[in-house]
């Protein structure tokens, strides 16, 4: 470009000539001179980062990711991979969207706003529950958030948070971190072939405790049966009862709020997002009583109307938020998630209702089917859970399952292992293409 | 874009903006009609799954595709982005965002799950090792974590290192020291990791109150969070002076990386005396916000904090990238390694910009803040700032300002903070934005200071909408379409 130092940022337009004149119209000799940076800390280094076209760096990033070898993955547990229509990318990625910042000036956001409100309304939808916020960063925080909520509701009658004994190392660890400010403390319930151990359960819960989480599904691929004495021992010792899940098996599974859910939390990302790193998106929806709506945490998007009486959205009761509420907000959460909740939303509407429980029911089959087929190999049994499952379930093999997990990998696929002798395999439409070779070579490393 | 002045422009009233888009107004009461209004059907559920275990039925939107890629089309032509036009959010650093990362990050090979493993995710490991490597050298820091998903989520995570710092020290504190103008989320998150927050004034001058922080130190002193620049935009001069205080009572200094865009290849946290900060990747590093999110709030240390560092870190032994537990880490802020994608981005414009690059966007971005403050006739009480400046709308209301400054096609400063500047405007107009598109903006920032009262309240009128009832929206919560019917 003419006129440009080839030096100087390439998203920066300055020409030498206009430089000049804005230094000119400041007053300064140079642009060094506008820094206010006393000698003792500034930095004469350098970072040893050299500039490069965006040719060359386009090729030297995709080259570093070509190093992630070329696998089928049958890898789930909280994490899933579910065919994302074209329409969502390219709608999503419009730059009016993409490009766009939280909605302070509701005016010129109307569109997001209102992306968003329908986002709000299809989780109310499939959770059953009245309230809905517009995102959190993922399942773990999400769940954490749930917590917190529960000690500013239920601070009086408890503080014991009970959770399963399978529940996800990284959701436990980020749970641990989000009470440090609270008086809760985290407690685990045991599981009963991988089912909430209702027994157990019924043992532990008493006035001391300020919220019960269950998985539906498990982290396991079970379906859990026993949902609804969850929801009435949480009810009847007045705790929060908080029911992770994913926005696919909304679809089918049971509606949270007839179970007696007061909180869901989980992924949306299955909707909307490839499996991404664990890159997701934080699903939150709770009752919409008075004492809910004024401490649920996150941003929240609601209608209203403009000065000609046209219906209009804005972000409202930002009066929970750290903005406005400081150290005394329902969550710290500023940034969110909202552009793939975006696409969340774009994804859901694409299916429809038939297509979501198309889906949902899919995730039923394909488990029932690959279990069966490996259950068919000789020194495999599968699965090891005598429950029903959706999306994914766990294998036993008579050899070390690292050893499994390795040998298939080098067959091309990847699987969890889980435990000493167990395997976890999850089969979406991504992947079930593969599922002949898989099993093939699940055959031929197991035998 | 249109070469006539805007402030004519607005005045002639015809053409319409952008997100205006009259034309489709469908009914007196909305411009777009909600999903659900378009048609919606309730499906019985029939499963392979027993009865007992699944739901009776499920109602959404039943839209079919041509119709769903219309319905999205207009709702984003409702809606103002980078592209759209000059963008100076106060401390949002509203950057271009370059599509060549965009192109990266659908690359189905930056698209693999997070439990496969090592050996097979070398391509990832390699990023974002890279990357720790690419913002330990930029903040001057020893240590880097990805994990923390946005600014706020860096903050919990650096406040709770420091308390693990401190525990491990066998040194139980119980406060952490916040500026009074500093951001919101600066309170919320020193709370959630267990701490009374101390609020700290500023002096007359706009910067920290050295006396006031004396005063406020002491044996409990977790941490003192510091931005600087400030959010006025001021450099705080004396910072040696105040690590070397929060360092005598055995304190950390956390730095809040919100304004890291004013100092890049100029001055470094690291070198400041802050052991701890946190990077906004959505700000400075040019990641798209997505209209709320996703960002990225990495978080940097200083060696001795390494350990405490979230589970897991990434490292380079050999030839390969490994995952490894720090001895004495805080454990987890996100359920995996946070929000890859947006990690994948920022690395990618770090490698197109290398030091030149970063060194010249700083050195623009402070050039077009104090251009345009000098073309615009709103006071601006404090001085000398950097990237960002603060002006006062004086007797006006600076949310009416800013509701004028819409008609004119940008998008208007952030409004009302820091509360040290009466109705303030904070502007950050980044480098990305030419002498000509700044000239427009100073244009629209005149336009609006020089409007009468009535037609401030009146404003805006050139939107998709007019003004919006916040207080009806808050009193009588609707917040979603069944909502709606109530």
């Amino acid at each position: 470009m003419s006129g440009r130092s080839a030096s100087g940022s390439p998203y920066a337009p300055h020409t030498d000539a206009e430089t000049a004149a804005m230094l000119d119209a400041i007053g300064v000799s140079d642009e060094e001179a506008l820094f206010d940076i006393p000698d003792a800390v500034r930095f004469d280094g350098s970072f040893d980062i050299p500039a490069r076209s965006e040719q060359a760096a386009r090729a030297e990033v995709a080259a570093t990711l070509g190093r992630n070898d070329d696998l089928v993955e049958f890898l789930g547990r909280g994490h899933y991979d579910h065919y994302v229509p074209s329409v969502v990318d390219h709608l999503s990625d419009r730059s009016e969207f993409i490009t766009s910042y939280t909605q302070y000036q509701p005016e010129v956001a109307q569109g997001f706003l209102q992306a968003l409100f329908e986002f709000q309304s299809m989780l109310v939808e499939l959770t059953g529950l009245g309230l809905a916020n517009c995102s959190m960063y993922d399942a773990a925080t999400a769940l954490g958030e749930a917590a917190t909520l529960a000690a500013r509701l239920r601070s009086v009658s408890g503080t014991r948070v009970l959770v399963p004994d399978l529940l996800h190392d990284g959701r436990r660890s980020v749970l641990e971190n989000y009470v440090t400010g609270t008086d809760l403390a985290v407690e685990t319930y045991p599981t009963d072939d991988a089912n909430v151990d209702s027994e157990t359960l019924r043992e532990s819960v008493d006035e001391s405790v300020a919220m019960v989480y269950a998985e539906n599904p498990t982290v396991r691929g079970t379906v859990e049966e026993n949902l609804d004495t969850v929801g009435t021992l949480a009810d009847d010792h007045d705790a929060l009862f908080t029911l992770g899940t994913d926005i696919v098996a909304l679809g089918v599974l049971e509606e949270p709020a007839s179970v007696g859910a007061d909180v869901v939390v989980g992924d949306g990302s299955a909707l909307g997002l490839p499996s991404a790193y664990g890159f997701g998106l934080g699903l939150f929806a709770c009752r919409d009583d008075r004492e809910f709506l004024r401490q649920v945490p996150g941003r929240l998007v609601g209608a209203s109307e403009d000065d000609t009486g046209r219906r209009a959205y804005t972000l409202t009761l930002q009066t929970r938020e750290q903005h406005i509420r400081r150290e005394r907000a329902t969550s710290n959460i500023c940034s969110n998630q909202a552009w793939v909740a975006l696409r969340t939303a774009m994804h859901a509407a694409y299916l429809g209702p038939d297509g979501l429980v198309e889906l949902a029911n899919d995730c039923v089959r394909r488990a029932q089917e690959t279990a069966a087929r490996l259950d068919a190999l000789s020194g495999v049994q599968a699965p090891v859970h005598d429950r029903h499952h959706f999306r994914e379930f766990v294998a036993q093999v008579d050899q070390p399952a690292e050893t499994v997990a390795s040998d298939l990998e080098s067959e091309g696929y990847a699987v969890h292992a889980v435990d000493d002798h167990e395997v976890q395999v999850c089969v979406t439409e991504t992947n079930e293409p593969a599922l002949d070779g898989f099993i093939e070579a699940f055959a031929e490393v197991t035998r | 874009m249109s070469q006539q002045d805007p402030v004519e422009r607005a005045s002639e009233d015809e053409e319409p903006l952008h997100f205006e888009q009259a034309s489709w107004q469908t009914s007196e009461e909305t411009y777009e009609p909600l999903l659900s209004e378009k048609g919606t059907s309730e499906v019985t559920v029939e499963s392979p799954l027993p009865d007992d275990l699944t739901r009776d039925s499920v109602e959404l939107p039943e839209v079919e595709e041509p119709e769903l890629a219309r319905h999205y089309t207009r709702l984003s032509e409702m809606n103002y982005g980078v592209e759209s036009g000059p963008f100076p959010l106060g401390s949002c650093t509203m950057k271009y965002n370059p599509k060549f990362t965009e192109d990266l990050a659908a690359r189905p090979d930056a698209s693999v799950h997070p439990d496969r493993s090592e050996q097979a995710s070398q391509g990832t490991l390699q990023v974002l090792h890279e990357l720790q490597g690419y913002l330990a050298d930029i903040g001057g820091m020893d240590a880097v974590t990805l994990q923390p998903p946005a600014g706020a989520a860096g903050e919990f995570t650096g406040i709770l290192i420091a308390k693990a710092y401190h525990e491990a020290n066998g040194d139980d504190r119980s406060e952490v020291i916040v500026p009074e103008s500093a951001h919101g989320t600066n309170f919320a998150s020193a709370a959630m990791a267990g701490y009374d927050v101390v609020s700290l004034p500023s002096d007359e001058n706009g910067r920290v109150d050295t006396e006031a922080l004396d005063a406020a130190l002491s044996e409990e002193t977790a941490a003192l969070m510091l931005t600087n620049p400030n959010t006025l935009g001021l450099f705080e001069r004396d910072i040696e002076e105040i690590a070397d205080m929060v360092h005598d009572v055995g304190g950390l200094l956390y730095y809040d990386g919100a304004n890291l865009n004013a100092l890049l290849g100029r001055a470094r946290p690291g070198d400041m005396g802050f052991d701890v900060m946190h990077y906004n990747v959505h700000k400075t590093f040019a990641t798209p916000h997505g209209g709320g999110g996703p960002g990225a709030g990495p978080v940097g240390v200083v060696e001795e904090l390494r350990e405490f560092l979230p589970d897991p870190h990434i490292r380079e032994e050999g030839d390969t990238y490994e995952r490894y537990t720090p001895e004495r880490t805080i454990g987890k802020v996100h359920g995996y390694d946070g929000n890859w994608l947006v990690l994948l981005k920022a690395h990618a414009y770090i490698t197109r910009l290398g030091d030149s690059g970063l060194t010249d966007a700083s050195a623009k971005a402070v050039l077009n803040a104090n251009y345009l403050a000098e073309q615009i006739d709103y006071e601006i009480p404090f001085g000398p700032f950097h990237h960002e400046f603060v002006a006062s709308a004086g007797e006006q209301d600076a949310a009416d300002a800013a509701k004028r400054m819409l008609d004119f096609g940008v998008h208007p400063p952030t409004t009302k903070w820091p509360e040290i500047v009466p109705e303030a405007l904070m502007t950050e107009p980044t480098e990305i934005e030419s002498k000509r598109t700044l000239d427009q903006l100073a244009a629209a920032f005149d336009a609006a200071k020089s409007s009468s009262g009535e037609t401030l309240a009146d404003a805006p009128n050139r939107t998709a909408v007019g003004r919006i009832d916040q207080t009806e929206a808050a009193r009588n919560p609707r917040l979603s379409w069944q909502a709606l019917d109530e």
